[in-house]
């Protein structure tokens, strides 16, 4: 019996990849594990199921009766509930009233919504008190008041968004059996993440989404990791390999011991160490929250390490303000460029200013000089294939590729001896992915050092001149492109190897294996990409 | 390229328009359901601003409108709501009428010095809350809220017969400004004189949109506003920003009592005009930050305030610019942001037309694999 069923699901919005021709079957009572990198698609995909945007083309089908949800009002009252990524409770209620909030007329807001709360809590083994203030609980009975507001509301097919993202493993173990509960009792689970070893361990089905589009399914019982994660990251993709070696012996980026803990203590950034020369181009592969973002904001300078030392070229930058970094030739290519790389509602030639305003051509002493930024800002555009009508047009109207493409163009347009590298093709479809590939190569070719951070091995190992693997903030492997797999290097990510990785030697990561980065993420690293 | 830029005044032009219309549409509507004509008061109000004395005070008052405004509208450029623009103008005027009443230097000197002491005073009553905010996160509405009350307190002080203040009848002032601080008006004959900080008011406008639109700081200040992390990514300084921001818009808030105390009053006393600083977040709302619609704004604020004691000979209630006021300022906010939101989606409607018509800024190749579809 089919409990939930999405077919040919297409959505598109101006300019990212979205969802296209998504194919996903949920049976009744069990755990649908929905995986997939992330800015797959999977949140787009569950916000459609959810009501919260409507589909393009496609149907969805509850229980086998086709329906069009407008709102999540329309999901709620099919049975569908959604527990998002972010609690969305009020700290200063207390559990019955967060739960009965916006439901008070389904059993009041007294003795009997209590009442039922504490027969929901039992039935599924929550252990949920309804009196206690939300703010004396913590993430994982946060989680299970947030499960037991869905299911308040009569759900009776659970999205899970990244569920495991918060918790600390044994909190994982108690939510699958939780989970577990709920399927027995009829339930179905819709759990998104992208840590395979949780999904084989509670999954009963496993649909694995890539740029958009379900790629294929999965039976637990018959996958490992391994073969998951080849679903996951795909090896149809246009090919980012480097030809000839152009790495030099001159240090351009030295980091040394470079150490930054969360405010709580815990160690973000644990003696991170490594050295970057002229020509090189050093990927650092890892599941994303892991350190990535602190080491990528600790090398721009958005965030200042706690000890240690960075030194670019002859000088400790340790201390120097993000400005006078990019100055002196750090380029930046962030992960996040909605949030982090341009300024969506100013027009094209505002956003080539943005980073590099005291750099010439954009001005003159403290004068911008706006003649001579919008005709470079024409040239870029021209140059690196922006494809707009005019660089009077916001940012935001362009597709991401070729916000993109104005970012690359923008910072190779400063000749940066260092350039970072996060994400650099992420949401980007495969023409323009192709062309920010050439322009790393190219720039490396002259002496560039890149930092590159990505999830698609297949770039990381492409482009990479060394490999090293980031795992709970330390760098704990390294490995050389020319002979590695993406296979063996997706294994060491999850820490299950270190040390210098020798294909042959990579032991088969155990399905059980936790690779969850718990408490080391940050909020930003953690949110699907937004779309 | 121009298509863009047209539509660009378009926008910018539809939002205030659209909720001028609405609040004159309201209006018309409190007055009929009062049970009175729903046209005469404007009319009455209208004929009031061809009165060239009338003109006179309208330019007057707006000019104190303007600067306040100014002086939000910084804030509101880089998302600071600088609440406390009223307590800030009301500290900064006495403060200057204070030293105008015991300094007495050469009028090439005094001016300045009273000028600086205005601004001085009113960036350090916002600098309080900037410092605040920085260090200790402190939001900046509720500390400039807190400040504008203890301004009130501390004038309270000041006024005192033992502290700086002069008992005239039963009126409190601070004595009268030595004549090297006053500014002479621009004489109009019959019809009255305006202040001669009418020209400050009009250099600020200038400056403000130079150095926003024009200067490297400027850029800063509103990437800041955009996008408070594409800012710092970019390598502003958030807090050092925020502090500025603060500093400049309190340093302006401080002008904005000037014209009056130096052209007009020549003293703080209980009869100052007060409540400036909220209207001008009004008028910053309307004017769209910008400082050409700031100044329309304030010429509207003013004439909707000079113009309506009249009402009271014809039977009508004056506080009928008040409600227009408030419903002004209500159908901005909702006004603007449909237009931007409207505006934005059909900007990306027409760039994705655009491409799909081959219309590629330099493109040489007419290859359209990336545009199919978006």
């Amino acid at each position: 019996m089919t409990a939930v069923e999405l077919a040919g699901i297409t959505k598109r919005f101006p300019g990212v990849v979205a969802n296209h021709d998504i194919h996903l079957t949920v049976r009744k009572g069990t755990v649908h594990a929905l995986v997939g990198e992330n800015g797959a698609g999977k949140s787009t995909l569950m916000k459609i199921l959810y009501g919260m945007q409507k589909p393009d083309e496609g149907t969805i089908a509850i229980d086998g009766e086709q329906v069009s949800f407008s709102s999540p009002a329309d999901a709620i009252a099919r049975g569908i509930g959604m527990v998002h990524q972010h609690f969305m409770l009020a700290d200063n209620l207390t559990v019955l009233e967060n739960v009965v909030l916006g439901s008070e007329k389904l059993h009041g807001i007294g003795s009997r919504a209590r009442r039922k709360i504490k027969e929901i809590s039992e039935r599924y083994g929550l252990g949920v008190r309804p009196d206690v203030l939300v703010e004396e609980l913590g993430v994982a009975a946060r989680q299970r008041v947030e499960i037991l507001k869905v299911l308040y509301r009569g759900a009776r097919t659970l999205i899970l968004d990244e569920p495991t993202a918060v918790l600390v493993p044994q909190e994982v173990d108690a939510l699958f059996d939780n989970l577990r509960e709920l399927k027995a009792e009829g339930l179905s689970v819709i759990f998104i993440s992208h840590k395979l070893g949780e999904v084989l361990s509670v999954a009963d089905d496993i649909t694995v989404i890539r740029r958009g589009t379900t790629v294929g399914t999965a039976v637990p019982a018959e996958t490992t990791p391994r073969q998951l994660a080849e679903l996951m990251v795909g090896s149809e993709l246009p090919t980012p390999e480097t030809a000839e070696s152009t790495v030099t012996d001159r240090a351009v980026l030295t980091v040394e011991a470079l150490r930054l803990s969360a405010p709580g203590g815990k160690a973000l950034l644990d003696d991170i160490s490594f050295t970057i020369h002229a020509g090189e181009v050093l990927g650092i592969a890892g599941v994303e929250g892991n350190g990535q973002t602190e080491l990528v904001d600790a090398l721009i300078g958005l965030r200042h390490a706690d000890s240690g030392t960075i030194r670019f070229l002859d000088q400790d930058i340790t201390a120097l303000p993000t400005r006078k970094r990019r100055e002196q030739g750090v380029g930046y290519i962030p992960e996040d460029r909605h949030r982090h790389g341009l300024l969506l509602e100013a027009p094209l030639w505002e956003n080539r200013i943005l980073g590099h305003v005291t750099e010439k051509p954009n001005s003159k002493g403290v004068w911008l000089d706006l003649k001579n930024a919008q005709q470079d800002t024409r040239r870029i555009v021209e140059t690196y294939d922006v494809r707009t009508p005019g660089i009077d047009v916001t940012a935001a109207s362009l597709s991401g590729g070729n916000q993109q493409k104005l970012i690359v163009g923008r910072e190779m347009s400063h000749h940066p001896r260092f350039l970072i590298a996060a994400h650099p093709t992420r949401g980007v479809d495969v023409g323009a992915q192709a062309a920010i590939w050439d322009h790393i190569r190219e720039a490396r070719r002259e002496g560039l050092a890149v930092l590159l951070i990505s999830a698609d091995l297949d770039e990381l190992i492409g482009l990479s001149d060394t490999l090293r693997v980031i795992y709970d903030g330390k760098l704990v492997a390294d490995a050389d492109p020319a002979t590695i797999t993406p296979e063996a290097l997706g294994s060491a990510m999850t820490g299950a190897a270190s040390g210098h990785l020798e294909d042959e030697e990579i032991p088969e990561t155990p399905a059980g294996a936790t690779d969850s980065p718990k408490s080391a993420a940050s909020p930003e690293s953690l949110e699907d990409e937004a779309r | 390229m121009k298509k863009f830029d047209k539509e660009r005044v378009l926008l910018a032009v539809a939002g205030p328009v659209i909720a001028l219309a609405v609040a004159f549409v309201l209006s018309a509507i409190v007055l009929v359901a009062s049970g009175k004509s729903p046209v005469e008061p404007f009319a009455l109000m209208f004929e009031q601003a061809g009165f060239s004395d009338i003109q006179v005070l309208i330019v007057n008052q707006a000019s104190m409108y303007y600067i306040a405004a100014l002086a939000v509208a910084i804030g509101f450029r880089m998302n600071l709501f600088n609440i406390g623009v009223d307590g800030q103008y009301q500290l900064a005027a006495m403060t200057a009428a204070i030293v105008g009443a015991h300094a007495d230097l050469p009028a090439a000197l005094q001016v300045p010095l009273l000028l600086l002491t205005a601004v001085l005073t009113g960036a350090f009553w916002s600098g309080i809350a900037g410092v605040l905010k920085i260090t200790r996160g402190v939001s900046e509405v509720v500390a400039t809220i807190m400040l504008n009350s203890i301004a009130t307190a501390v004038i309270g002080y000041l006024w005192l017969p033992d502290v700086f203040g002069v008992k005239i009848g039963n009126n409190n002032t601070t004595g009268e400004m030595h004549e090297s601080g006053w500014i002479p008006g621009i004489d109009m004959g019959a019809s009255g004189e305006i202040y001669g900080l009418v020209i400050l008011a009009v250099l600020l406008g200038i400056g403000y949109w130079l150095v926003l639109n024009r200067t490297r700081f400027g850029f800063d200040l509103r990437a800041s506003g955009a996008s408070e992390s594409a800012a710092a990514a970019s390598g502003v300084d958030p807090k050092r920003m925020v502090l500025t921001a603060m500093l400049i818009s309190g340093g302006l808030a401080g002008l904005a009592g000037l014209p009056i105390l130096m052209g007009d009053t020549h003293t703080y006393s209980l009869n100052f005009p007060t409540g400036i600083g909220f209207l001008g977040i009004g008028i910053a709302l309307l004017g769209r930050n910008s400082p050409v619609g700031i100044a329309f704004a304030a010429l509207l604020w003013a004439w909707l305030d000079k113009a309506s004691p009249e009402l009271d000979f014809h039977g009508y209630d004056k506080e009928i610019a008040v409600i227009m006021q408030g419903l002004i300022v209500l159908s901005v906010v909702v006004s603007y942001e449909a237009v931007r939101e409207w505006g934005l989606r059909r900007q990306q409607r027409r760039v994705g037309a655009e491409l799909a018509a081959g219309h590629v800024l330099g493109a040489t190749d007419n290859s359209k694999k990336e545009v199919a579809g978006r």
